[in-house]
């Protein structure tokens, strides 16, 4: 426990939460029982190797995969379907190719029947947050991944969610745009006080971003290790040329070499036996 | 370009000069890397190219017909020539009859492919949306669809008379069991993603079917529907071949029994022509009723 979590309400508890996928083969445990809280204001990453279900992990919070045993919480209470005050962007782009960019922003609170004016009021606000003022009319196709993600992040915001859930957003986009994309998460995160949770396998976006990384094993999944990332919100690029940031960037890597090694073996392993 | 000066600058010149002039692009056949685009896995070329191509391959068609019928090599009772044809087609057509069996097969084809598609999307997309109705219907239409629709003529023709009606259900027949698999499957094939993260925008579950789900499959159903007129107009000859006494299908078998080759081709042509036509509508309207689609891909 560190002193934020220990200071003040969570807004997010998971209890327990595992999953086992039944199969012909028999029954294969994806993620080992998991218990964690995130508090208001906190960004929370999720680093580990691949197939190590940590996006599952994310996708049983966001209510879109039944977890096998378990509870969650959201301010206290018990949640089991999805939710708008669950945001969620994903790694694959999906905007509704139909709606325009601003339709696509519009589309959480018109699903709620928020009043009209208050629809336009949070669409102009949020696409203004991820600095997309002039492209309100245009349609999907015509935009590049990483405008695609800015709306996406958009449009889960504009629900006002109580929790940001993040699954690898900027897994697709180039290293420049990823970049920037981080610089704009930060920026938001600090101008909206967002509470978030963040998958990423990228080390970098992990230290950057967060103020707790969370380190899983190779499946099944397991927290193995959690570091506290002491850089607060009012951090900077400028913070990447630390040598505090080296020294956990370091410490996670190590953390999950050992993993990744894990997971090749594993690998190797399985493709040995189906040889026979 | 400057000023030509050596004979190669000027040719040079003079054949950008052309095919600009023509509306071509000259880069398109300039230059090696640019010429193989067209034989390229995949690869784009550009919309005037295309259509030449196409132009040239019904040229083909023509010229071989026009030098196997001319020259006599087939018997003109098997092959008529392309004059013969248009004469009889100009013929009928002042004659009155034409028309008529036009409108006739129109109207069955329209009659058919409706009811079947009017019938199918919803069910379709209830099976593509719920295991439950899936179960119900998928096994089920899967067995039908493979009865073959010949065979179900005479029972139809008990059941419904040699009438209107008849030829509307044999097309509706033979549309309706395939149209509604492969709506299920263009709804299966939308981005489970863009469903969940609907559910994370708080949609509920009918206003993921209606806002969501709904939408999604509109470029795949415009696609389903045009390749669904194609099979009605199969159908619909074979009805009109077995048992009317109007319709295009019934002007190719009348045509047979006089030993009128010619007027089988006029037959022919024109259900070749109304399926182009059918077909270049659906290209048409394709980008212009859904312009978010992205080509070549579901959803």
């Amino acid at each position: 426990m560190n002193a934020v979590e220990a200071s003040s309400t969570p807004i997010l508890r998971v209890e327990n939460v595992s999953k086992t996928y039944k199969g012909r083969k028999g029954d294969t445990l994806a993620l080992e029982p998991t218990t964690f809280s995130i508090a208001q204001g906190e960004f929370v990453a999720i680093v580990g190797p691949s197939g190590c279900g940590k996006s599952t992990l994310l996708h049983i919070i966001g209510g879109l995969i039944e977890p096998s045993s378990g509870q969650m919480f959201l301010d206290g209470q018990e949640f089991f379907e999805a939710g708008a005050e669950r945001g969620m962007v994903f790694q694959g782009y999906t905007l509704f190719p139909w709606l325009s960019v601003r339709e696509n922003v519009k589309f959480g609170p018109r699903m709620q029947g928020l009043p009209l004016e208050e629809q336009e009021s949070r669409a102009s606000h949020f696409l203004n947050e991820v600095n997309l003022h002039g492209f309100h009319n245009h349609c999907p196709k015509q935009l590049s991944g990483g405008m695609r993600q800015r709306v996406a992040i958009a449009r889960a915001l504009a629900n006002k969610p109580r929790i940001l859930l993040m699954d690898e957003p900027f897994g697709a986009l180039d290293a420049q745009t990823r970049a920037v994309m981080q610089d704009l998460v930060l920026g938001i995160r600090k101008r909206e006080k967002t509470t978030a949770l963040l998958i990423t396998h990228d080390i970098d976006e992990a230290v950057y971003l967060a103020d707790r990384i969370f380190v899983m094993t190779a499946r099944p999944g397991r927290f193995k290790a959690e570091i506290v990332v002491p850089f607060g919100q009012d951090r900077t690029e400028a913070v990447r040329d630390t040598s505090e940031f080296f020294e956990l960037r370091k410490q996670v890597s190590h953390l999950l070499h050992d993993e990744g090694r894990k997971v090749v073996e594993a690998e190797l392993a399985t493709a040995r036996i189906r040889e026979g | 370009m400057q000023v030509p000066t050596t004979k190669s600058e000027a040719l040079a010149y003079a054949k950008s000069e052309v095919l600009t002039s023509i509306g071509a692009d000259p880069t398109v056949f300039e230059g090696r890397r640019k010429k193989a685009k067209v034989f390229r896995l995949g690869g784009e070329i550009s919309p005037i190219l295309y259509w030449t191509i196409a132009a040239f391959m019904f040229g083909l068609v023509l010229e071989l017909w026009c030098f196997l019928s001319y020259t006599g090599r087939v018997s003109p009772l098997i092959l008529p020539t392309p004059t013969g044809v248009l004469s009889s087609a100009i013929r009928l057509w002042q004659a009155g009859e034409l028309w008529p069996d036009i409108k006739i097969s129109v109207f069955r084809i329209v009659a058919g492919f409706l009811a079947s598609a009017v019938l199918a999307i919803p069910l379709g997309i209830l099976i593509g949306a719920y295991k439950g109705v899936e179960a119900a219907q998928e096994p089920l239409n899967g067995f039908i669809r493979y009865i073959p629709v010949p065979a179900l003529i005479p029972l139809v023709m008990v059941a419904a008379g040699i009438g209107e009606g008849a030829k509307v259900l044999l097309i509706f027949l033979g549309t309706y069991f395939q149209m509604v698999l492969i709506v299920a499957d263009v709804t299966r094939l939308v981005p489970r993603d863009l469903l969940n993260a609907s559910r994370t925008l708080g949609a509920k579950p009918h206003q993921v079917l209606f806002n969501v789900l709904l939408p999604a499959t509109l470029p795949g159903l415009m696609e389903t529907c045009r390749t669904m007129i194609g099979w009605a107009w199969t159908y619909l000859v074979i009805a009109e071949v077995v048992a009317t006494d109007s319709g295009l299908g019934y002007r190719i078998m009348k045509a047979q029994r006089f030993l009128r080759t010619d007027e089988i081709f006029v037959g022919i042509v024109i259900l070749g022509l109304l399926g182009l036509l059918t077909d270049l509508a659906f290209k048409f309207l394709q980008p212009r009723l859904l312009p978010w689609a992205e080509e070549g891909r579901n959803g």
